[in-house]
């Protein structure tokens, strides 16, 4: 791993390919989704997403200026230039595991994106602040969701334990403490994503025991994502399926 | 065109009758996507020149696209040839800024317009107030699947941000 030379251009990445990865993920439940409003719903977040995307790596393109665009970064880069956590790129499973990963992710986005909306960088709160909006919303709903399936059947409460014990280890890495991390801290860009443990963790333990769901107690957290250094074997096929148009035909558009 | 006679209340007026691409009984102006219009005239020609600035519904809004379409060709069918196209994002928008007009228009076509308590006040249709939450969201980005438990119509509403 080499040291980033521009920290901002590091951190305006890790937020859009969050985002990215995220939303394609989601978007593989078009259509297939367990019921019509389900398969909406999931296809509308992604849609925020994707949308959120295209202002953090088009903000992320511009700080790196060497002429990309958010569509290049998005579609033109291989696995190991992404900056995404790991585990937003885990496969989908099924309806309980993508639902468990939106319910964690967007129980940090909320509380992270408000901070971002004090940030020093201008078009960083700017993003934020259209963001927080759409993630606030994502957030009742992927709560109400986890506690209504949580505190459910037999089969959809064993469901949810198990998404919430395959995931709980990669949730550790939201938290994560870096080089980059200190940066965007001295420079009053960002908080610490250390400082939001504590209150997540409330808010998160909150939710889960109205879904009848146990925490995880193992410590241990995957990390690898959000520096680049080890992505999961999935990013890579993901990444197949979503580049392939402009893998196959650079610079097509329509 | 002979700018002279151009105003900004004119533009404003002519962006009026721009409809929402998915929402067509609204217009872009009811919706509050357009945040600015600011015209210009050369000093010696007296040329306008035009500035509109839009801002998008949801960050992953499909249609903004064709808004800005819309807009190009409505305001080039009024002679306007020096146009300029700007999108901000900050202020984040908000159904605070749609127009009362718009509102009425859209519960006449049958959508509940956005409220502040976060659900809608009543059926589009009976206007009974027995209504419940189908799902959080519905066929475009900024609309909710209801339904009134009385006369038992499935309605949109208007998502309020
Ligand atoms: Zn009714």
């Amino acid at each position: 791993m080499t040291e980033s030379p521009n920290p901002l251009f590091e951190f305006l990445l890790r937020q859009g390919d969050n985002a990215l990865v995220l939303g394609h993920r989601t978007s593989e439940w078009c259509g297939v989704g367990p019921a019509l409003e389900e398969d909406i719903a999931l296809a509308n977040t992604a849609l925020d997403l994707i949308g959120q995307t295209q202002l953090w790596l088009g903000y992320a393109a511009e700080v790196e200026g060497k002429n990309r665009s958010a569509n290049d970064l998005a579609f033109m880069r291989d696995a190991y230039d992404f900056r995404n956590i790991l585990m937003l790129e885990v496969p989908n499973e099924d309806f309980g595991r993508t639902m468990v990963r939106q319910f964690l992710f967007d129980a940090f986005q909320v509380p992270w994106l408000s901070a971002l909306r004090q940030s020093s960088d201008q078009r960083v709160s700017e993003i934020a602040s259209k963001s927080v909006k759409e993630a606030q919303y994502h957030l009742e709903r992927s709560a109400e969701t986890v506690i209504a399936l949580g505190d459910g059947t037999p089969e959809s409460h064993a469901r949810m334990q198990a998404a919430l014990n395959y995931l709980w280890p990669y949730s550790g890495e939201m938290f994560g403490n870096d080089s980059t991390d200190q940066a965007m801290h001295e420079q009053g860009i960002a908080p610490l994503p250390q400082s939001l443990h504590k209150p997540w963790m409330q808010s998160v333990s909150n939710t889960l025991a109205q879904a009848c769901l146990a925490v995880p107690e193992d410590p241990f957290a995957h990390s690898g994502g959000r520096t680049g250094f080890r992505h999961t074997e999935h990013l890579g096929h993901m990444l197949s399926t979503m580049q392939v148009l402009q893998r196959s035909y650079p610079g097509a558009s329509w | 065109m002979n700018a002279a006679v151009l105003t900004e209340k004119q533009v404003w007026d002519w962006l009026e009758q721009v409809p929402d691409p998915e929402i067509p009984v609204i217009s872009i102006v009811d919706l509050g996507v357009v945040r600015n219009v600011c015209v210009e005239h050369d000093d010696d020609t007296q040329a306008a020149s035009v500035k509109v600035t839009i801002t998008p519904t949801y960050s992953g809004c499909p249609a903004m696209r064709e808004i800005a379409t819309n807009i190009e060709s409505a305001l080039t069918q009024r002679g306007i040839t020096d146009l300029e196209l700007q999108t901000q994002i900050a202020p984040a928008w908000t159904t605070d800024w749609m127009s009362e007009v718009g509102k009425q228009r859209l519960e006449d076509y049958g959508i509940a317009a956005p409220q502040a308590k976060g659900a809608p006040e009543r059926c589009p249709q009976c206007k009974s107030t027995a209504v419940e939450k189908v799902s959080q969201f519905g066929s475009t980005p900024c609309k909710a699947q209801w339904r009134c438990t009385d006369c038992l119509e499935p309605f949109e509403y208007f998502k309020c941000i």
